[in-house]
């Protein structure tokens, strides 16, 4: 019924829009990179929407290694207990951008781990309810806190489905230069936004899952990992009832 | 005689630990450290800032305010007018070559600031020495 797929032909269009995509304007100048490994000099934009793809079954229990990696990547292993704090308050308030939840179907039995995070939802609520427009969502889909305007109101920690953000109690005397925080402010998974502006082309919850159960890319690139993964398994949004259309899709739920 | 030289010598290490202890826990809020030393600031061996001095004495917050809604909205990092570039350019050094925080007390941004009585807030978030990362 269907052709067979012409791979030569395939491959030269691959290589002749490449090079169409990357027109030089000046020797040695040229309008698209290929591969952008310098820091950002323009805009993000909607051409791309980051998520991922988590597969619980991959997950294993007790393992908290995409924590421990998020925790440094992003400076959450440099904040200390507030002075007076009990551990269970520590416990319960600690920022945290990856929370390990475990779910048992109570019919069967089944334990499923996972981790969940921000969603990077494409309708946010959190941007809905934020009174100031510190919580918004970045052209490329990544939702984030710009704490320059935030408030500290926490309405978006109460408008979260996925209790997926965290509050700054107090002073924060150890900032890294990459992940700025302070008191009174909101904070959430932004996808390691500083290796997405970088050129990097992972988080640091995924180079940190030895199980691969973490597969992270463009959604909107047919030809991405993600998308690959996400056409090959079932997969399910969580709370897929509200439409938030979430960035962040798992499998096995 | 030698026993003598052998305290000496543990008392002068332990020293060291403690006012090692002290630096680590006392990093960026304490201003505690040793003072910096005069014309070790990257910029004192500059001619002029990302624009002409005068220009940045009026109008420095104009370009970390653009450069700050540009980086977080839209993911510009190159660090012509980033803050992350501010205090790797302006942080001085102590006698033993660590980082003085730019905003201790008399450092290029108090100076000014403390004078003037500006509160200066970019420092309740972000990183006041080159920290590398």
């Amino acid at each position: 019924m269907s052709e067979p797929i012409d791979k030569q032909r395939r491959a030269f269009l691959a290589t002749a829009s490449g090079a169409a995509a990357a027109t030089a304007v000046a020797p040695g100048v040229f309008l698209h990179a290929v591969a952008q490994a310098a820091p950002r000099d323009s805009a993000v934009t909607d051409a791309v929407r980051y998520g991922m793809l988590i597969d619980t079954t991959k997950c294993a229990d007790g393992c908290s290694d995409c924590v421990s990696a998020c925790d440094k990547e992003n400076g959450l292993d440099m904040l200390v207990k507030p002075e007076g704090a009990s551990d269970a308050l520590w416990d319960m308030q600690r920022p945290r951008w990856i929370r390990q939840v475990k779910l048992k179907n109570n019919l069967t039995g089944r334990v499923t781990t996972l981790p969940m995070m921000c969603q990077h939802c494409e309708k946010p609520p959190c941007v809905d309810v934020c009174p100031t427009g510190a919580s918004f969502r970045r052209a490329d889909g990544i939702v984030m806190v710009d704490r320059h305007t935030c408030i500290g109101c926490r309405y978006c920690m109460m408008a979260c489905p996925y209790n997926a953000r965290s509050f700054i109690h107090e002073n924060v005397q150890l900032k890294p230069t990459a992940a700025p925080r302070g008191k009174g402010c909101v904070e959430s998974c932004n996808l390691c936004v500083q290796r997405r502006d970088n050129g990097g082309t992972t988080t640091a919850c995924q180079d940190a899952c030895k199980q691969g159960a973490i597969v992270f890319g463009d959604l909107k690139d047919a030809n991405s990992a993600v998308s690959q993964a996400l056409a090959k398994y079932p997969s399910v949004q969580i709370r897929a009832d509200l439409k938030l259309n979430t960035g962040v899709r798992y499998t096995d739920v | 005689m030698k026993g003598k030289i052998t305290i000496s010598m543990l008392l002068a290490v332990c020293l060291g630990l403690f006012a090692g202890l002290g630096n680590a826990l006392a990093d960026d809020h304490g201003f505690s450290g040793a003072p910096a030393v005069e014309g070790t600031a990257k910029a004192d061996k500059l001619d002029a800032c990302v624009a002409p001095t005068a220009f940045m004495r009026r109008n420095h917050f104009e370009l970390i305010k653009h450069q700050r809604d540009i980086t977080v909205h839209e993911g510009i990092r190159k660090t012509d007018n980033s803050l992350a570039g501010c205090v790797d350019c302006h942080a001085r050094h102590d006698a033993a070559g660590k980082a003085v925080a730019v905003n201790a007390p008399g450092e290029f941004c108090s100076g000014c600031h403390e004078y003037v009585g500006a509160s200066l807030d970019c420092f309740t978030c972000h990183a006041t020495k080159p920290t590398g990362n």
